[in-house]
C-alpha cells in the first residue's frame, strides 16, 4: 500500500495543468470565434429570406458544416495530426492540441452565431435595408450589434464546450486538467488527483458562465421600461 | 411626387401563381397624402413592399420624381432608397440603440458627418415631439413612442416621398392620433408626399387629401377623398359618411325622401335651412349625421321632405353644392 502523494505535489501539477487547460482553451475559443463567426453570417446571409439569399450555396455550406459538427472530436484529434504538424512543425503538446480544437469548434460556432443572427427580427433588418444601407453595414450595425448579447452567450457555450473537449487533448500530449485526471486520476487511482482536477474544471466553468453573464449583460442596451 | 404605373406581381402560390397586384395605377401628388385601403388580401403589402423597394415587381415603374426606381441595382438602388423613407409595419427599430441612435441610422447610411448628423437628429426629434427621449431606448418608449421615432428615422435623410405601412395597426385610438399627427405634420413642414397602406378608414378620415382602395390587386377607385364622398355609390363614401338606418315606416309619410351630401362649413350649416325657407317645404332629418374629414365638416343626412315644391327644393340643394340622391323607397309621387 502506497502513501498517498503530498498535497503539496498534487497542488503543484494541478496548477501546471490549469494553465495548459486555460491556455488551450482561452486560445482555441479565440480562433474559432474567428473563423467560425464569418460563416455563421455567411450562412444567414445566404440563407432563404436573408439578405443575400442563394439557396444552393447556403445548403452546400450548411451540409459541410454539420458534416464537422458530426465529426467525434477524438477522430478529428488523430485526422488533423498532418494539418498540425504542417502549421506547427509539431503534433504534441497543448499547443499542437489547439489546432483541432480549433477547427473542431468552427463549424460549432458557425451554427451557433447563424442561430443568435437569424434571431433578430426580418422587420428591423429590412428597414435598414430601406434606410439605404449596404450589406455590409447591416451586418456590423444591426445584425451582429442587435444580437451582440446573445452572441456573447455564444461565445461562452464555445468556450465550455473547449474546456470539455480539451480533456482529450492528452491523446497527443497535450496536457492539461483532463489529461491529469485520467493518467492519475483514473489510472493510478490516485484520488487526490481525480477530485481535485473536478474541483478545479468545475470552478473553471462556473467563472466562464459567470463572465459570460455579466458581459452580456453589460453590452445589453435593451432596458425594460423604467420610465 | 410619386407615380406608380401599372405595377404587377404575382407570387408562386399552392394552387397556381397569385396574382398579389394586377396593375396597379396611383398618382400621388407633391405634398399631398394618399391612403391605400382595401380590405386583407387585397395587395396592401405587396404594394408598400413594392414601393419601399424591398419586393421587386414582375412589371411597371415606380416614379419618384419622375424617374423610375424598379429597375435599379447595387450602389444605384441604395441611393434611390434614400428618396423613400420607409415606416416599416410592425416593431423596426434596433433596441440596443437609442431612439436618438435609431433616426441617425439613414444618416450614417448616407455618409453624413457627425455634427450635422446630430443637429439632424436633433431637428427630427423635435418634429416628432420626442426631444426629451433622445437618450431612451427603444423599450422605454410606448408604443406610440416607438412608432414616431419610425417616422423620424424615415424622414432623416430627408426623401421625397414617406411611405408608412399600417403605421397605426398595432396602435390604441389614443395613440394612433398622435403617430398621424407627426404624418400630418411632415407633409405640412417638410412638403413630403405621404403614401400609407392602412386597413383603418380612420386614417384615412383623418389625414388622407387622396384615397385609393384596393381589391383583389386592382384599384377600384381612385380620387380626392372629398370628391368620393360626394358621389354616394363610391366605396369611400359608404365607409366615410355616417350611416343611414332605413325606415320605410317613417319614409312613407313624405312626400319625397332623399339623401343628401354636404361638405364644408357652409353647406352644413345653412343649405337646409335655407332650402326650407326659399321653397316653404317642411324639412325633417331622418337620419344620418355629421362627420369631420381632416378639417372640413361633413354630413349625410337622409331627410322627407313634405309640400308642392318639395322637388324644386332637393334640386335648389343639388345646386347649391350639396349631393342629392333620391331613395327608391320613398314614394314617388306628389300632391299637386
Amino acid at each position: 500500500m502506497r502513501s498517498a502523494t503530498p498535497w503539496s505535489t498534487v497542488f503543484d501539477d494541478v496548477l501546471v495543468a490549469t494553465g495548459e487547460t486555460l491556455y488551450m482553451v482561452v486560445v482555441s475559443t479565440l480562433i474559432a470565434v474567428l473563423l467560425g463567426a464569418p460563416v455563421g453570417i455567411w450562412l444567414q446571409l445566404t440563407a432563404p429570406g436573408g439578405l443575400k439569399p442563394r439557396p444552393v450555396l447556403h445548403k452546400v455550406l450548411g451540409f459541410v458544416v454539420d458534416l464537422g459538427r458530426s465529426m467525434p472530436f477524438l477522430v478529428l484529434l488523430v485526422v488533423l495530426t498532418s494539418l498540425t504538424r504542417l502549421l506547427l512543425g509539431s503534433t504534441i503538446g497543448p499547443t499542437a492540441a489547439i489546432v483541432p480544437l480549433a477547427v473542431g469548434a468552427i463549424p460549432f460556432v458557425g451554427r451557433l452565431v447563424q442561430n443568435v443572427l437569424a434571431e433578430v427580427h426580418v422587420s428591423v433588418v429590412e428597414a435598414a435595408v430601406t434606410t439605404g444601407s449596404s450589406t455590409l453595414r447591416i451586418v456590423r450595425s444591426v445584425l451582429l450589434r442587435e444580437s451582440l448579447p446573445a452572441l456573447v452567450n455564444a461565445v461562452g457555450v464555445t468556450s465550455i464546450a473547449l474546456l470539455g473537449y480539451s480533456a482529450m487533448a492528452g491523446v497527443v500530449g497535450g496536457g492539461g486538467l483532463g489529461d491529469l485526471a485520467v493518467r492519475m486520476g483514473y489510472q493510478r487511482f490516485n484520488d487526490r488527483y481525480l477530485w481535485s482536477t473536478v474541483v478545479v474544471l468545475a470552478i473553471i466553468a462556473t467563472l466562464i458562465q459567470f463572465i459570460t453573464n455579466r458581459v452580456a449583460r453589460g453590452v445589453d442596451r435593451r432596458r425594460t421600461a423604467s420610465v | 411626387m410619386i407615380t406608380v404605373e401599372n405595377l404587377t406581381k404575382t407570387f408562386p402560390g399552392s394552387t397556381g401563381q397569385v396574382r398579389a397586384l394586377d396593375g396597379v395605377n396611383l398618382d400621388v401628388a407633391a405634398g399631398t397624402v394618399l391612403g391605400v385601403v382595401g380590405p386583407s388580401g387585397a395587395g396592401k403589402s405587396t404594394l408598400a413592399r413594392c414601393v419601399a423597394l424591398l419586393e421587386r415587381p414582375d412589371s411597371g415603374a415606380i416614379r419618384v420624381d419622375g424617374t423610375d426606381l424598379v429597375s435599379l441595382d447595387g450602389t444605384a438602388l441604395r441611393a434611390a432608397r434614400r428618396q423613400i423613407g420607409v415606416v416599416p409595419q410592425g416593431d423596426s427599430l434596433l433596441r440596443q440603440r437609442t431612439a436618438a441612435g435609431n433616426v441617425a441610422l439613414p444618416l450614417e447610411a448616407a455618409g453624413v458627418a457627425g455634427p450635422q448628423r446630430r443637429t439632424r437628429v436633433a431637428e427630427l426629434l423635435d418634429l416628432v415631439g420626442l426631444t426629451d427621449k433622445a437618450g431612451s431606448y427603444p423599450d422605454q418608449l410606448s408604443g406610440g413612442q416607438r412608432q414616431r421615432i419610425a417616422v423620424a428615422r424615415a424622414l432623416a435623410a430627408s426623401p421625397s416621398v414617406l411611405l408608412a405601412d399600417e403605421p397605426t395597426s398595432a396602435l390604441d385610438p389614443d395613440t394612433t392620433g398622435s403617430v398621424l399627427t407627426v404624418l400630418d405634420r411632415a407633409r405640412a413642414e417638410l412638403g413630403v408626399t405621404v403614401l400609407v397602406v392602412t386597413h383603418d378608414m380612420g386614417v384615412v378620415r383623418k389625414i388622407c387629401d387622396d384615397v385609393a382602395v384596393l381589391e383583389d390587386g386592382r384599384v377600384v377607385e381612385h380620387g380626392k377623398v372629398l370628391d368620393l364622398v360626394s358621389d354616394a355609390t363610391s366605396r369611400t363614401a359608404s365607409s366615410l359618411l355616417p350611416a343611414v338606418d332605413q325606415n320605410p315606416a317613417l319614409e312613407g309619410s313624405f312626400d319625397r325622401v332623399a339623401d343628401v351630401v354636404l361638405i364644408g362649413f357652409a353647406a352644413v350649416g345653412a343649405l337646409l335651412p335655407e332650402a326650407t325657407s326659399r321653397f316653404g317645404v317642411e324639412l325633417n332629418l331622418l337620419g344620418g349625421g355629421l362627420t369631420r374629414l381632416g378639417e372640413t365638416p361633413v354630413a349625410r343626412f337622409r331627410v322627407g321632405l313634405k309640400g308642392e315644391r318639395a322637388d324644386s327644393a332637393l334640386e335648389w340643394i343639388s345646386e347649391a353644392g350639396g349631393s342629392v340622391r333620391r331613395t327608391l323607397s320613398g314614394p314617388q309621387g306628389v300632391a299637386a
